[in-house]
């Protein structure tokens, strides 16, 4: 059997006495598209924090294709296939949408230790950060600055750079929290033509149970930062701890 | 109000290649003002041109000091403007050019050599200070990395003092140029225009070019992908590492870079004031002009340094000088005479600081790029 894209091996992270992931151990398989869910506070941003190199464990292991990536920075991971997208939009508010992407473009094709080119002379950087304007559906805002656009179109650039950076495996955190309801679609299907692909793999961390339904082959569920469900959709949603734990709650709001 | 909040970047589109000699040594990134490159092509053509029009020492050594000091503050724009990284050594930097020079041409003799060992030297020993200094305290709060340096530089500069044997002390070192380099030499017997082509002349011209070639070199660094990283750690330093950069690797990259160049500053400020010392390239007054030149002149945009470096060391050399006339054309008046007497300079100077900084936050390059715009 090939090595999973990802794997955690106990991994714990504690400040102080709280103990904020304890002990996740998971695989994740190129091909598939896992969502992370739980409750507010269940550790679910904090374990992508993990995984990227944002927070360095107190224990366990993280490895990037069978190599073991937790004693290193978070730029080594990114070079070495994991690309995030953040819950809180995390741009370069004053540089142009497209230069914002054209970071991760040239990041991607690994041309920031050139310093005696002019940047502008690597057209084929800023073709590929067009294209991936046009798939965000942001082109006619490519000279406009992240902190002139509105809050949906600051997340579809969060999108674009995680796109741009064409990782082996996609970590979106939350990635249509707070988006108008016309807007959720867009990346929606951006995020099910990356599963389509095949050979990548995808963690969403998800709030919304439809968004989960539609697009999820899998379901973690984390409770206090303690993995406590893993399996296919319908029979985690269906499991009394679940239910419990999180949906529960949900379901009483609703 | 949404007319004016309206974005209010880049109807320039950076984007375009411009072909052509200029764009190329420009590294497309012109000044995008109208009134910004008359002022430069002014600048550039008088700084050019001083031998010629001007008669006297004074006007070329305060030319001469231009050119160093547009290298000087440009490469801590790098720093300053380009990474948003706030370090108090750069005077270490230019003094370990100058004593490299000067101590290389005092104890090997007059000659080229000298100067190339010297100047080598200097770099070598910036590079690894400056590659230490970072390695060690970028990854570090920002503070801390400007207090590291404002430690190091202190210490550099007490060292220059104490070892007085290598380095004059607090007197300095004077030394004798290369004979290319001297007043005496000839290089055509008869004038040009009038000047003669002696060694001065020729020194002055090696220090416009040298920094005319160094300054040209660090905008076309701050316009390369690396250039653009920076900026990028400077916006976002989280995001940047996220996207792959390492960050303590690009800002201590930067930090070298910008020291290299101070570096050769300090030669060229030694060579042409055939001297030096504490006082002309090490003390901390000089790292506080830095500042003020960069700040406005502009941050983040390379053509403030040679605006902010051409003013400042024309009213250090020249505003007392006005205030003389001023004050004795005033002479009967109460008050006036006293406030505008020549002592007073650096007080009006301190005004037209605060003045400035209050009228033109983004620097006299950023009021006139919004001008234009």
């Amino acid at each position: 059997m090939t090595a999973p894209a990802l794997e955690t091996r106990g991994l714990t992270i504690r400040f102080g006495g709280h103990v904020a992931v304890n002990d996740v151990s998971c695989r994740f398989t190129p091909g598939t598209l896992t969502a992370i869910v739980g409750p507010n506070g269940a550790g679910k941003t904090t374990y992508f924090n993990l995984v990227s190199g944002q927070l360095r464990a107190s224990a366990g292991q993280v490895l990037v294709e069978g190599e073991d990536v937790t004693t290193l920075p978070a730029s080594a991971r990114t070079r070495r296939g994991l690309g995030r997208a953040f819950q809180l939009t995390n741009l370069f508010p004053q540089l142009t949408a497209l230069e914002n992407v054209r970071l991760a473009v040239q990041s991607r094709a690994d041309a920031g230790w050139s310093l005696f080119k002019v940047w502008n002379s690597r057209r084929d950087l800023i073709e590929k950060a067009e294209a991936v304007l046009e798939r965000v559906r942001l082109s006619d805002k490519r000279h406009v600055a992240p902190k002139a656009l509105s809050h949906g179109d600051q997340r579809k650039l969060e999108v674009a750079l995680l796109i741009a950076m064409e990782p082996k495996v996609f970590m979106f955190d939350e990635p249509t929290a707070g988006m108008s309801v016309d807007e959720v679609p867009t990346v929606l299907e951006l995020i099910h033509g990356i599963k389509q692909r095949g050979d990548t793999t995808v963690l969403l961390v998800e709030h919304k149970m439809d968004v989960v339904r539609s697009l999820a082959d899998r379901i973690v569920v984390l409770h206090n930062g303690s993995l406590v469900a893993d399996g296919e959709p319908a029979e985690v949603i269906a499991s009394p701890v679940v239910q419990e734990a999180y949906l529960g709650l949900e379901a009483a709001r609703a | 109000m949404t007319a004016t909040s309206a974005p209010t970047n880049i109807p320039f589109d950076e984007t375009k290649v411009r072909s052509g000699v200029l764009q190329s040594l420009l590294s497309s990134d012109p000044p995008r003002s109208r009134v910004l490159s008359l002022i430069l092509v002014a600048i550039l053509f008088l700084l050019a041109a001083t031998p010629f029009l001007f008669s006297g020492s004074q006007p070329l050594s305060t030319a001469a000091k231009i050119c160093v000091f547009i290298v000087l503050v440009a490469s801590y724009d790098l720093l300053l403007g380009y990474s948003g990284i706030v370090s108090f050594a750069h005077t270490m930097f230019f003094g370990i050019g100058g004593y490299g020079v000067a101590i290389a041409l005092e104890r090997l003799g007059a000659a080229w050599t000298s100067v190339g060992i010297g100047l080598l030297a200097a770099l070598a020993l910036s590079a690894a200070l400056a590659a230490a200094i970072g390695l060690l305290s970028l990854r570090v709060r920002a503070i801390f990395f400007s207090m590291i340096t404002l430690a190091v530089a202190s210490a550099m500069a007490v060292l220059a003092s104490q070892l007085s044997e290598i380095t004059g002390g607090e007197d300095g070192l004077s030394f004798q140029l290369p004979p290319a380099l001297r007043p005496a030499f000839r290089l055509l017997s008869e004038p040009v225009f009038g000047t003669a082509v002696n060694g001065r002349l020729l020194a002055y011209y090696l220090v416009f070019f040298v920094s005319l070639g160094v300054f040209l070199l660090l905008l076309r660094v701050v316009n390369s992908p690396f250039g653009r990283v920076l900026q990028a750690i400077r916006e976002n330093e989280f995001r940047a590492e996220a996207l792959g950069y390492r960050v303590v690797a690009y800002r201590t990259a930067a930090s070298v870079i910008s020291a290299l160049a101070a570096t050769v500053a300090g030669a060229l400020m030694a060579l042409w004031l055939r001297y030096n010392g504490p006082d002309t390239t090490l003390s901390f007054s000089i790292m506080i002009d830095i500042l003020l030149m960069v700040v406005i002149g502009g941050m983040g945009t390379m053509y403030g340094a040679v605006i902010g470096a051409a003013l400042f060391v024309l009213a250090q050399s020249y505003l007392q000088v006005l205030m003389e006339a001023g004050s004795s054309a005033v002479a009967g008046v109460p008050i006036l005479p006293n406030l505008i007497h020549p002592d007073r300079w650096l007080l009006w100077l301190g005004a037209l600081f605060i003045v400035s900084v209050y009228a033109f936050p983004g620097g006299i390059v950023g009021r006139l790029r919004q001008r234009g715009n």
